[in-house]
């Protein structure tokens, strides 16, 4: 009987190196993805924008000052109240006179001051894009049987959004309530 | 003389650790997929403010990250209290941002630049002159995909 030849590689250290690499992408490793709010930004330009006569009516203007007050068509508003009356100006269900001609003609405009809490901000765009995103729901719901989601195609997305296009202006901020530097 | 000796038992039988190696490789290559290194560490006060419309950031590799908020503690001597833009590892002024931007676009290969996203993680606390300012250098730039971090909202 030959002799079995006895080539096994001894693999006993192999745990202990890939233990060692395990620790360290353990500890290097930061598992939670970033999630925020995506904007596109308006490409800059040198000269001044020509402007723009709108029909009053077609614009929703929302201000928000130095002391996080919010100021929307002219009255003061909270905040949580804002998304049901952006919704209620985009679609007008009820044909009103002072609320936007149509979906597609509503533009928003948001403006603050430079000494605006990020945070107010950043909840006053969250609530005026939860606007939009109920909106796209329903109409979505009415279209296609389901909510809006990755799961439509992109051809059903683009016309959801085609008919509630989702345009917001932002107005360069004004100075007051500045932080002294 | 029988056949069938009866087996002498020592103890108990060693639990083989042959597969071990495999488990732990499995392990292995899972965090290294999942990783990603810290290229940084946070020299401001970051509390991201809450949101429900949120968008989760694929491509870990096309955002870029734009720190703003008020200087922890140990560096407050030397950057005062003033909320302050952190650009990689070092504290920055807006005018630095353009620079920055093409920094961060010259390694990614030519194809995928246009979409990269700059992820602005702003403390909730921090006043909108700073971030206006930061925006003005990201459009001059021609960096125009925008993300304002934030967290879930319970």
């Amino acid at each position: 009987m030959a002799k079995r030849m006895d080539n096994e590689l001894n693999a006993s250290s192999m745990a202990d190196i890939a233990f060692l690499l395990l620790v360290f992408f353990l500890v290097t490793t930061t598992m939670n993805p970033d999630t925020g709010i995506t904007v596109k930004l308006p490409p800059w330009s040198e000269d001044d924008a020509e402007e723009v006569k709108l029909n009053k009516r077609n614009v929703f203007a929302v201000l928000v000052n130095a002391n996080n007050d919010l100021l929307v068509r002219g009255e003061p508003e909270e905040i949580g109240a804002l998304r049901e009356r952006a919704k209620e100006f985009i679609s007008n269900p009820t044909s009103r006179a002072d609320l936007a001609e149509a979906p597609n003609k509503a533009i928003i405009s948001l403006k603050n001051d430079r000494g605006t809490k990020y945070e107010t901000y950043l909840s006053v765009y969250n609530e005026l894009k939860a606007a939009y995103r109920e909106l796209w729901d329903t109409e979505c719901e009415r279209l296609y049987g389901m909510p809006y989601s990755d799961e439509l195609s992109i051809d059903k997305k683009k016309a959801v959004r085609a008919k509630y296009p989702f345009i917001l202006s932002e107005a360069e901020p004004t100075a007051y309530g500045e932080e002294e530097k | 003389m029988s056949k069938f000796k009866k087996k002498t038992n020592k103890g108990t039988p060693k639990v083989s650790t042959a597969s071990l190696p495999d488990i732990v490789f499995m392990l292995l290559f899972f965090f290294m997929v999942a990783t990603k290194m810290r290229d940084s560490s946070i020299m401001v006060k970051n509390v991201v403010p809450a949101a429900t419309e949120l968008v989760k950031l694929e491509h870990k590799n096309l955002v870029n990250t734009i720190y703003i908020g008020v200087p922890l503690p140990q560096y407050k001597a030397v950057y005062g209290t003033a909320p302050q833009i952190q650009l990689g590892d070092k504290f920055s002024t807006p005018e630095d941002i353009p620079f920055f931007i093409e920094k961060f676009k010259a390694k990614i290969p030519e194809p995928q630049r246009p979409m990269i996203f700059t992820s602005l993680k702003v403390d909730g606390e921090v006043t909108m002159g700073i971030v206006s300012d930061v925006k003005t250098q990201l459009r001059k730039s021609g960096q125009l995909k925008l993300n304002y971090s934030a967290k879930k909202r319970q």
